[in-house]
């Protein structure tokens, strides 16, 4: 049998950092007591008509900017509907067939749609299950219900659960360095759910797909999309087939079961929803979410290759996290005529070891190093004020004290050995006292002189430039 | 000496402001007036409340009766259905707010069909509202309670809502005015809402100067309704006194043979007067118009089924007391809080929303809209006006048409085209007719329609028309207990004027 290739799209809801729901004022809220944020518009109450939040407009049409979507000139709102005690309205107003933005494409992965919609109230259900069949009762928390949220549909671009969920880190951080949500997944400001299919390599068609709900984390959308594919290739491979369902993923025991197909089979009876004119940004909309785009990870990433000659892993470590990217960004700004590359090195290379080696969990930007600090290192190395080695003494020192290098150079008397009589004197006595390695050098054994050189930073405690040195005996033996 | 309830909310509008009128006594005059309901107008009344809210000296517009559509925070709001029965809400609607602003005392809350589904207020659940000329028969509907209430002298003046005919067609059955307003002139906010894209709220009135004066307190763009534009200036009360210039189309394509003889008549006696006020008649076609009743009856109730779904009994209203789970709750609430006509009207909704049907129905039927809006363009291009009669017949019997939907749809067949287009049209009381099978006279109404925005046109010709026509807007014959009370129990008090 053909190897079979995994095929995945994901869909995410993004509940957006408004101050108000989607339809009415009430205010946004997390954690607070139950129904607090209602008004008789968000609790279905006859006569109610919803009204469009405009701030929740620009927000989507900055995500739809930030994905490189087409914006819709004149989108609409349809009514979807279905029962179920966390639809007020028995509907949810959402976008059908004409969403506000459509096609557009984040780093490889192809975007299909964004749109616009509202959240749906909270049910608990008291019980063991914890799910409606089974409970004794079921409570409603109206807080959440109406909140904005922007559902982001892929294309079936994806070829791994890594990829996945790699590709999701990188549309949270592009969205949150937005500022329209604060994409945090346990708390459901963020909420991926993938349809998964396998088919064999080479085939264009699309197999079967499941919709995997539930995951709350990265970790449990690896580990959820990584089940459902071994489950289908098991399947397949057994001569089955896929049935078309939604599947929740227990993040505990990693198993997966079927919704019930009550709760998942509806005919949402579409229309277009009557209460609400359609949507149409100005002019003046557009161009501020343009305008209003920070640079994202993307962008970056690209910038950082092409106009900064940074490698790829470079660019990808440094650009991945907004605030070390910015920390990389100031720190080469206070390095002067450092190469760019040499900065980079210092940021992921040394840095982050030096962090790693004091045990400290926290980032380059969240270190008592502080960006002008590092650069003002950068260049005392460059410079050949201090060695590369006595560079990375000071560095452990400010990691544990923060604060200025030129003073702790000073204090613990690392400058480097600028007078070169002196040094010549050293090096002198270095390859006296060493004659057998002075011999194999003369007699062409480049490698011994390693010995000549260590015996001199030994003598220096490190304060001389390794390529002076190496001048210096070379110029001592006649070559 | 007048008769302080003789006097349209306009005359005592103006007294009350020059100070001729006490605003406390003719309050105090209408509650009573109210109070003497025999007709099933009232599902609430002010008084109920115990206060003197009515009688207060502060407002000098005329005290109002309001369809029981419009939520009115701690009054109760039922849309004449079971399953608000008890419901207080939490809010007040725009347009009962604006009435408030305006100094209008809320009398108040009317019969209708429930949820406004029906043209003769039979499916109310609280009883059928009875019509004032001739209590066998029925009033019209939906909004026949508030028709009822000002035509029967239970209130000076009133508001309904119009979604197929509802304001138009009860104030014909009633022999007063009623004008459905271009969709979008008055807030919706707070309407109890059965289909989103047709219902508008508008005056029901003795006469055209008092519809002006009521259409300029509701009419207005409303945040709070974001399909809500108002109109462009605030209606002028009308003085025009002849039709010189105006051109009134008579769709070619009108189903003469459906219209009842006597109907008939006071609407060709009609043409005539308007071409003796200068007005010309032309002959117009309105090649989609007929199909319009099909397209309603589908846009219609899949609204109503969408509209409708919130009363689950989740969250206020009556919930059915049930030993099963989530469904069963639902299902046995709605089935006993929702009359049949709303039952029919949900699943034919449903239907033609459904997957697979919704191309062949609903989307059709939107078609068929545009073509019927297309149509009064055309129209509107040749002529000012369009009129028609504003119902086949005169007030018909009570429980004559219940076991015919068909036959109660058909009422609609005049007002209905309008609603599509989303354009202003007037009912004005014409003449009088015999009914079919004899009895006494009973009230025709005249429609006028003109187009989106064109409200100020309407009301002038509208004006114009009614001055010549001089319809004496009292039932003849049947009896007017609740004035014929009032003159007689407080004579003194009602001589402030």
């Amino acid at each position: 049998m053909a190897e079979l290739e995994a095929v995945i799209g994901l869909e995410i809801h993004v509940q957006l950092a408004t101050r108000t729901k989607m339809f009415c004022g009430c205010e946004l809220s997390f954690g607070d007591e139950p129904n607090v944020h209602t008004c008789p518009i968000c609790l279905a109450h006859p006569g109610v008509l919803p009204v469009t939040n405009e701030q929740a407009v620009r927000f989507a049409l900055q995500i739809a900017a930030a994905l490189d979507c087409e914006v819709a000139p004149r989108s609409i709102f349809h009514r979807k509907n279905y029962f179920y005690p966390d639809s007020p309205k028995a509907y949810q107003i959402s976008q059908y067939d004409i969403p506000i933005a459509g096609a557009g494409r984040l780093g490889d992965i192809r975007i299909h749609r964004a749109h616009l919609e509202e959240d749906a109230a909270k049910t608990i259900h008291v019980g063991d299950s914890g799910r409606i069949h089974g409970s004794s009762a079921s409570l409603v928390d109206f807080n959440r219900g109406g909140t904005p949220l922007v559902e982001i549909v892929t294309e079936p671009d994806l070829r791994s659960a890594a990829e996945a969920a790699s590709w999701a880190r990188l549309l949270r951080e592009t969205v949150r360095q937005l500022g329209v949500s604060d994409v945090n997944m346990e708390e459901g400001s963020l909420r991926v759910d993938g349809n998964i299919s396998v088919r064999p390599v080479g085939s264009e068609e699309l197999g079967t797909k499941t919709e995997l709900k539930n995951m709350n984390s990265f970790r449990f959308l690896e580990r959820g999309i990584e089940a459902e594919l071994a489950r289908q290739r098991e399947l397949i491979e057994a001569g089955g087939t896929v049935a078309q369902e939604t599947l929740h993923f227990n993040p505990s025991d990693g198993s997966l079961t079927p919704l019930r197909s009550k709760e998942e089979a509806h005919d949402y009876r579409y229309f277009p929803e009557p209460d609400l004119v359609p949507l149409v940004p100005s002019e003046e909309m557009l161009r501020e979410a343009r305008e209003s785009l920070p640079e994202l990870p993307a962008a970056r990433i690209e910038r950082y290759r092409e106009q900064l000659g940074l490698s790829d892993d470079a660019a990808a470590l440094l650009a991945g996290d907004p605030e070390t990217a910015d920390y990389f960004e100031q720190t080469l700004k206070g390095a002067g005529e450092v190469e760019p590359r040499v900065v980079a090195n210092w940021v992921i290379g040394e840095l982050a070891a030096a962090l790693r080696a004091d045990g400290d969990e926290a980032s380059a930007a969240e270190s008592k190093v502080e960006p002008a600090a590092l650069a003002a290192l950068v260049i005392l190395v460059q410079e050949k004020k201090i060695s590369h080695g006595s560079g990375k003494t000071v560095l452990a020192a400010m990691v544990t004290e923060g604060g200025d290098p030129v003073s702790i150079v000073d204090r613990e008397g690392l400058a480097q050995i600028s007078d070169s009589g002196e040094l010549e004197a050293i090096v002198a006595a270095a390859v006296d006292s060493n004659p057998e390695a002075a011999e194999q050098i003369r007699s062409g054994n480049q490698k011994a002189i390693g010995a000549i050189v260590g015996a001199v930073m030994k003598e220096t405690k490190g304060r001389a430039d390794g390529g002076e040195v190496n001048r210096l005996i070379r110029q001592k033996l006649g070559f | 000496m007048v008769d302080m309830l003789d006097l349209t909310a306009l005359e005592a509008h103006r007294a009350m402001c020059a100070g001729d009128l006490s605003a406390a006594e003719y309050g105090r005059a209408w509650a009573e007036a109210a109070a003497g309901d025999e007709l099933n107008v009232y599902l609430w009344r002010e008084e109920d409340g115990g206060s003197e809210a009515i009688a207060v000296e502060r407002p000098c517009v005329a005290p109002i009766a309001v369809k029981d559509i419009f939520c009115t925070e701690g009054v109760p709001t039922t849309a004449g259905s079971r399953i608000l029965e008890g419901y207080r809400p939490p809010y007040t609607s725009t347009a009962v707010q604006r009435l408030i602003e305006a100094g209008a005392p809320i009398l108040g809350k009317t019969n209708m069909d429930e949820f406004a589904m029906g043209s003769s207020n039979e499916n109310s659940a609280y009883g059928p509202v009875l019509n004032p000329w001739d209590r066998s028969r029925v009033p019209g509907g939906s909004s026949g309670g508030s028709a009822a209430a000002v035509a029967g002298g239970l209130a000076p003046w009133a508001i309904g809502t119009d979604t197929g005919g509802s304001i138009r067609q009860p104030a014909a059955l009633c022999g007063i005015v009623g004008l459905k307003p271009t969709y979008g002139a008055i807030s919706r906010y707070g309407m109890i809402a059965f289909a989103s894209s047709l219902d508008q709220c508008g005056p029901l009135t003795r006469d055209v100067g008092d519809a002006a004066l009521l259409l300029a307190i509701l009419q207005g763009a409303d945040p709070c309704d974001s399909t809500s534009v108002g109109l462009a200036e605030a209606p002028r009360l009308p003085d025009r006194e002849d039709l010189q210039g105006l051109r009134f189309g008579v769709p070619a394509d009108l189903a003469r043979d459906a219209i009842v003889p006597g109907v008939r008549e006071v609407f060709e006696a009609t043409l005539a007067k308007i071409e003796q006020l200068g007005g010309e008649i032309a002959e117009i076609s309105l090649p989609h118009a007929e199909h319009g009743i099909s397209a309603y009856y589908v846009i219609a109730p899949a609204e109503a089924s969408s509209n409708l779904a919130r009363y689950d009994g989740v969250r206020y209203g009556v919930r059915a007391q049930t030993d099963g789970d989530l469904t069963e709750m639902y299902e046995t609430t709605r089935a006993q809080g929702f009359g049949a006509e709303v039952k029919r009207r949900i699943m034919l909704g449903t239907y033609a929303l459904s997957s697979g049907y919704y191309d062949a129905y609903y989307g059709q039927a939107q078609k068929v809209r545009t073509r019927i809006a297309e149509d009064f363009s055309t129209a509107f291009a040749a002529v000012d006006f369009v009129v028609t009669p504003t119902s086949p017949s005169v007030a018909f019997g009570l429980g004559e048409k219940t076991a015919d939907p068909l036959a109660m749809y058909l009422n609609d067949f005049f007002t209905v085209p309008m609603s599509l287009a989303g354009i202003p049209a007037i009912s004005i009381p014409a003449g009088l007719a015999e009914p079919a099978g004899g009895g006494p006279q009973l009230p025709v109404g005249f429609q006028i329609a003109a187009p989106a925005f064109g409200e100020q046109k309407l009301l002038d010709a509208a004006y114009a028309l009614e001055q010549a026509i001089g319809f004496e807007p009292r039932p003849s014959g049947a009896p007017f207990p609740a004035i014929d009370q009032i003159k007689r129990t407080g004579s003194e008090e009602v001589t402030g004027g």
